[in-house]
């Protein structure tokens, strides 16, 4: 049975279709990474699948349970089954590392203050940041930043662990580092890992299954080789990083010729 | 014409919504500040509680103290240059007492927690939404009404009423030495003619008063950061939002407490 179940799933904004009728399962225990590129909802979907919104139609299970339509009590208990990591790390300024992972624990466990510290010091070490706990977000890197999210994503050890663009803004040093930490979080815990993202050799590296997403609606949804093989114009586009409007030199020329000729008549 | 109506009625329906999203708030307010107090309420709230009183109450006190001895000079300046015509300088004791007690020492409170707590609650929830702090709250299983409004809101219920009572006290002590310094008054029989003139029904009032401020002050401080969208630009016009906007309404409301105690006190 599927952890996430999406079925004809649609959002509009504004009367702007966003997402048309999208459909996907997603498997326990596999790394699915969506991909797509700028605007084409992927980002979207992602703030859906963590019922942070509500779609115009279609249903969304996690767990078994419709997140479109369940009560506020029935999507807390789904939340605490899911850890995201946020494409700006969204970590509270106004805490120190420590007091960031700890927070989800002290608040919705009954753990003793001394376990809690324990498995705050354990969660900053899956992520090499135990010597870092006292300083304070501002304090840190880009990288640093993104690993302890994942920390505090970890914390309540969730079933299901989403990022948003892990890789974004990140080197490619670093963007590495954090795939690898990926793997090694999906191997040692066995999490369905859920990856927005539009970095290729990111993509490739950490998932098991992407999803291509273009304007609103799946392209493809397959095994890394069968996306890598596929011959759908879009998607060999989007991989081979073909542009889709090249600025025409002879029309801008043209554009500014009239532009100073008409400037030249008025006073 | 038509455009007319139509900017009419959009211009009705914003403000109608603006209405409903800040009663709703209200509501939520009210309903989670059971969560707080520290016997059966959550211990950390009631921490963030009490940072919020400091930062709210004790850092506001030599701001709020200053303008009401200023405020009082004024008054009894302004009030015994033309009762001494009269050879009635004696009322200016009443004048300042009855005024700062009904009605300067609430307002000015409220005018100064407006511009100083007001813009701040604004400023740190609407950088909180920019940076997906909110979101992150969100999917951890919080309510950022409990989380972030209800510590800010309980402790400009408490604070706000406090920081009146001692603006009140400054206040009238600044019409004392006015009165020392004009007439020789001392300062014990000062006191005794302001105990004379003043009615518990006035200081009551003027409480009743300070506490539908301090609810104006913070949910309209707390509504203007969580309808922030976009980027920073955005949390600059909801922090001079949330100030123009609470004095307004603060002013308003005192017009109408006025108006109300002045209708069903006996003359």
């Amino acid at each position: 049975m599927s952890v996430i179940s999406i079925r004809d799933l649609v959002v509009e904004y504004d009367g702007r279709r966003v997402l048309n009728g999208v459909n996907l399962e997603i498997e326990p225990g596999e790394t699915m990474v969506l991909l797509g590129g700028s605007g084409s909802g992927k980002s979207t979907l992602l703030r859906h699948i963590i019922g942070l919104e509500r779609p115009q139609s279609g249903s969304l299970h996690v767990k078994g349970c419709d997140i479109t339509r369940c009560s506020q009590a029935e999507l807390k208990q789904v939340r605490r089954s899911i850890g995201v990591a946020f494409q700006n790390a969204a970590l509270f300024n106004s805490y120190s590392l420590e007091d960031n992972v700890a927070l989800p624990l002290r608040e919705h466990t009954a753990l003793a203050p001394s376990i809690i510290d324990l498995m705050v010091w354990m969660k900053l070490a899956v992520v090499g940041l135990e010597d870092f706990g006292k300083l304070h977000p501002q304090e840190l890197s880009g990288g640093m930043k993104k690993r302890a999210a994942v920390a505090r994503a970890l914390a309540l050890d969730p079933e299901i662990l989403v990022f948003d663009e892990p890789s974004a803004g990140l080197d490619p040093i670093v963007a590495a580092e954090l795939d690898e930490l990926i793997l090694l979080l999906k191997q040692v815990f066995h999490m369905t890992v859920i990856v927005v993202t539009h970095e290729l050799p990111s993509a490739f590296r950490i998932a098991d299954r992407i999803a291509m997403l273009y304007q609103g609606s799946f392209l493809a949804v397959g095994t890394k080789d069968e996306i890598r093989e596929s011959k759908h114009p879009r998607i060999r586009q989007f991989l081979d990083r073909v542009p889709d409007n090249v600025a025409k030199t002879s029309s801008v020329e043209a554009y500014f010729e009239k532009y100073l000729q008409t400037e030249e008549v008025s006073p | 014409m038509a455009t007319v109506i139509e900017n009419v009625g959009r211009a009705t329906l914003s403000h109608l919504d603006y209405v409903g999203s800040l009663s709703v708030q209200l509501w939520e307010g009210v309903r989670s500040l059971g969560s707080i107090f520290p016997f059966g309420g959550n211990h950390y709230r009631w921490k963030a509680s009490m940072r919020e009183m400091l930062d709210v109450g004790v850092k506001a006190i030599p701001m709020v103290g200053l303008m009401a001895v200023c405020s009082g000079f004024i008054l009894a300046m302004q009030g015994a240059s033309e009762l001494r015509r009269f050879g009635a300088l004696h009322y200016v004791i009443d004048l300042v007492a009855v005024g700062f007690t009904r009605e300067l020492g609430p307002l000015l409170t409220a005018i100064a927690v407006s511009g100083r707590s007001g813009s701040a609650f604004s400023a740190e929830i609407g950088t909180m939404r920019v940076t997906e702090e909110i979101d992150a709250l969100r999917v951890m299983a919080f309510e950022p009404t409990e989380f972030v409004l209800a510590p800010k809101f309980l402790a400009a219920l408490i604070m706000v009423p406090c920081l009146s009572v001692l603006s009140n006290v400054c206040g009238i002590l600044a019409g004392g030495i006015f009165m020392f310094f004009s007439t020789h008054l001392g300062l014990g029989l000062y006191v005794q003619y302001v105990l004379n003139s003043i009615q518990l029904q006035d200081v009551i009032t003027g409480l009743i008063k300070s506490v539908a401020f301090a609810t104006i002050i913070a949910q309209v401080g707390c509504l203007e950061g969580f309808r922030v969208r976009g980027g920073p630009d955005a949390v600059g016009r909801s922090t001079t939002a949330a100030v123009v906007k609470s004095t307004f309404l603060v002013i308003i409301a005192d017009a109408v407490f006025t108006a109300i105690f002045y209708l069903t006190v006996k003359h």
